[in-house]
């Protein structure tokens, strides 16, 4: 099945970034699990950007009278320990999310990219030298490298950034490396070199746009990846400091009255699960096309 | 194969070059000063130390050396087993940890039998029910599987098991050597935990090929040949399945030695996992850099053992 898929769309000589974009809407709306998984991904973008808008209370506002209270028609999904609300904090929740997740997104793309870049444009040992630390980043297991960076940095945004970027330069840097490792010797590139375009301009504008499918693909799943690990080390206490309204900080929170109010440790836990599996679908949705593994050699 | 084994070797230096390097630094990007870090003591207590001793310390834990001396002596302590003294307790760190890695590991391999009973009937009978409800069932839980994180399940499973049914215990921990039923009772949760974690992707994957491999001549001969169905499926089928599922499930099981983190933590289970949280929120650097560089490095090797092991299943595999 993955097989027919990719020799039926297979890599075009020289893609370019608009008809990869445009394929990936097609298969994306072809694909009933990965449609499921782009509304799912849309929904949380949009609540992330329009949070004051529906969040039903203030996220902050404590009211202790009211603390571990079941769902009702004041609060939806009930409240925290200190009576906040449940739903309003799931609500900034995902712009707390979203925020890690682009942070660590661009970090780990903005050195990832260049660094497989150049690897794969200049070969021999500068490749050889890159690819080796590339793969020692990836042998240690990175969420306890996260761990220890938030450990030595402190908690906070900046501190994420940086821990979970770092993980996901090594697989950018596959990826892109793989791809132009592939394409520098086409005769499209040949051709921009005997018009005396510099290596640099034919390596950004025209070999780096074939990388942008497959990069769509790692973005997707680097997204998940980048939100489980923030709910995981805010979860652990060593992430997002209180009171932010964090996914994993509000499970962390409410562990200590798990048998007054399961409740309130239920909805933030499934509306992490939702958007990982939403992102996960939109990936495997994705990957059915442009399969990056191909690259990553 | 020998020529592989050392050719892997090899490739290691660099890794745990890089490992060492990490775990040498996390000391040194503390904000703050250094030796006042590893004495645990706190920037606004520095006056309570005249300047003498300081400088005593200074030189005492080496920070007056240059960086790449300092990091030449620390690495040749360590080959040694010296990682230090624990700020809290003054014990020896190297101690300390091997004390609680046996906990991890007992965990560990608990999960990964769970992991495996989970997986191994999930995947195979996903994939003899091929485009059944029994077969959506399986890659529903797969699916779900991967995207729940694994502390929400942990406290869903105590709110169910725990505190509504009262069957199980939710924290506490026996040595499977002194009490192993008691180790059960208390293993059993968190195994479910870790195990899901590896039986969600490991399920996809052995229905992948699973699916595969019912598809080759020899399964085909095999039914040809009027071989029972069980015969067909666990002797020829699922054998040839399992060998490529070899990866998979060691690098799941690297990361249960090593990623347990959390679910120690949750479960208050006595591992290296949790010392490693502790020794955080504790602010004691040694056990943090020694916990850090044992569980990186039991990542890496038995990265290194299931690599060798799976050439060793199927030697078409070659060395990148």
């Amino acid at each position: 099945m993955k097989e027919e898929a990719l020799t039926r769309v297979a890599w075009p000589e020289a893609e370019t970034a608009g008809s990869g974009f445009v394929a990936a809407c097609r298969v994306i709306a072809r694909n009933r699990l990965a449609l499921l998984g782009l509304i799912i991904v849309g929904i949380w973008l949009l609540t992330a950007l329009f949070a004051p808008y529906i969040a039903t209370h203030d996220a902050y506002e404590i009211n202790i009278a009211n603390r571990l209270k079941g769902p009702s028609a004041e609060h939806w999904l009930g409240t925290d320990y200190l009576g906040r609300d449940t739903f309003s904090r799931i609500v900034f929740g995902a712009r707390t999310a979203l925020q890690v997740a682009i942070g660590a997104v661009f970090l780990g793309a903005f050195f990832g990219i260049p660094i497989g870049a150049i690897s794969g444009f200049a070969g021999r040992w500068i490749d050889s030298a890159i690819m080796r630390v590339m793969d020692a980043i990836m042998a240690f297991p990175g969420r306890l490298l996260a761990i220890a960076l938030v450990a030595s940095m402190g908690g906070g945004l900046f501190s994420l950034y940086i821990a979970l970027g770092i993980n996901s330069i090594p697989s950018y840097a596959r990826i892109v490396r793989g791809v132009v490792l592939s394409q520098k010797e086409k005769e499209y590139v040949e051709a921009a070199r005997m018009t005396g375009e510099s290596d640099l301009n034919i390596l950004f504008f025209q070999v780096l746009p074939n990388c942008l499918s497959p990069l769509l693909v790692r973005l997707s799943l680097d997204f998940a990846h980048a939100i489980l690990a923030e709910s995981s080390l805010s979860f652990l206490g060593l992430g997002l400091p209180p009171p932010t309204a964090s996914w994993g900080l509000m499970l962390k929170e409410v562990t200590p009255f798990l048998q007054l109010q399961p409740l309130a440790a239920f909805f933030p836990g499934l509306t992490i699960s939702l958007i990982i599996l939403g992102f996960n679908l939109l990936g495997d949705g994705l990957r059915d096309v442009f399969d990056p593994r191909q690259y990553e050699r | 194969m020998i020529r592989y084994i050392i050719q892997r070797l090899l490739q290691l230096i660099p890794v745990l070059i890089l490992v060492s390097v990490a775990v040498f630094l996390i000391v040194r990007i503390i904000p703050g000063d250094p030796v006042l870090v590893m004495l645990g003591i706190d920037p606004e207590e520095r006056v309570r130390i005249s300047e003498e001793q300081y400088q005593a310390l200074r030189q005492q834990l080496g920070f007056d050396r240059p960086i790449y001396i300092q990091y030449a002596n620390w690495v040749s302590k360590i080959v040694q087993g010296d990682l230090g003294l624990s700020l809290r307790s003054r014990r020896p760190v190297f101690e300390i940890i091997f004390e609680r890695y046996p906990a991890t590991i007992y965990l560990a391999v608990t999960a990964l039998f769970t992991g495996l009973a989970i997986a191994i009937p999930m995947g195979v009978i996903a994939a003899i029910r091929q485009n059944t409800k029994v077969d959506y069932a399986a890659m529903g839980f797969a699916l779900w599987g991967i995207a729940m994180p694994n502390f929400w399940l942990a406290l869903m499973l105590i709110v169910l098991f725990s505190l509504k049914l009262g069957w199980l215990p939710s924290i506490g921990y026996a040595s499977p050597l002194e009490d192993p039923f008691r180790f059960l009772q208390h293993a059993l949760l968190p195994a479910v935990v870790m195990g899901t974690d590896l039986a969600a992707p490991l399920t996809r994957y052995i229905r992948a090929e699973m699916l595969e491999q019912l598809k080759q001549d020899y399964v085909r001969t095999a039914w040809a040949k009027g071989l029972p169905s069980r015969m067909v499926i666990v002797k020829h089928a699922l054998k040839n399945s399992l060998i490529a599922a070899v990866t998979v499930v060691g690098l799941q099981t690297a990361q249960l030695l090593g990623g347990s983190t959390i679910v120690e933590t949750v479960f208050s289970w006595p591992g290296v996992g949790r010392l490693l949280i502790e020794a955080i929120y504790s602010r004691d650097y040694p056990v943090v850099q020694g916990s850090v560089l044992l569980i990186a490095v039991t990542y890496v090797f038995i990265n290194l053992f299931v690599d060798i092991v799976y050439k060793w299943l199927d030697p078409r595999i070659k060395l990148e």
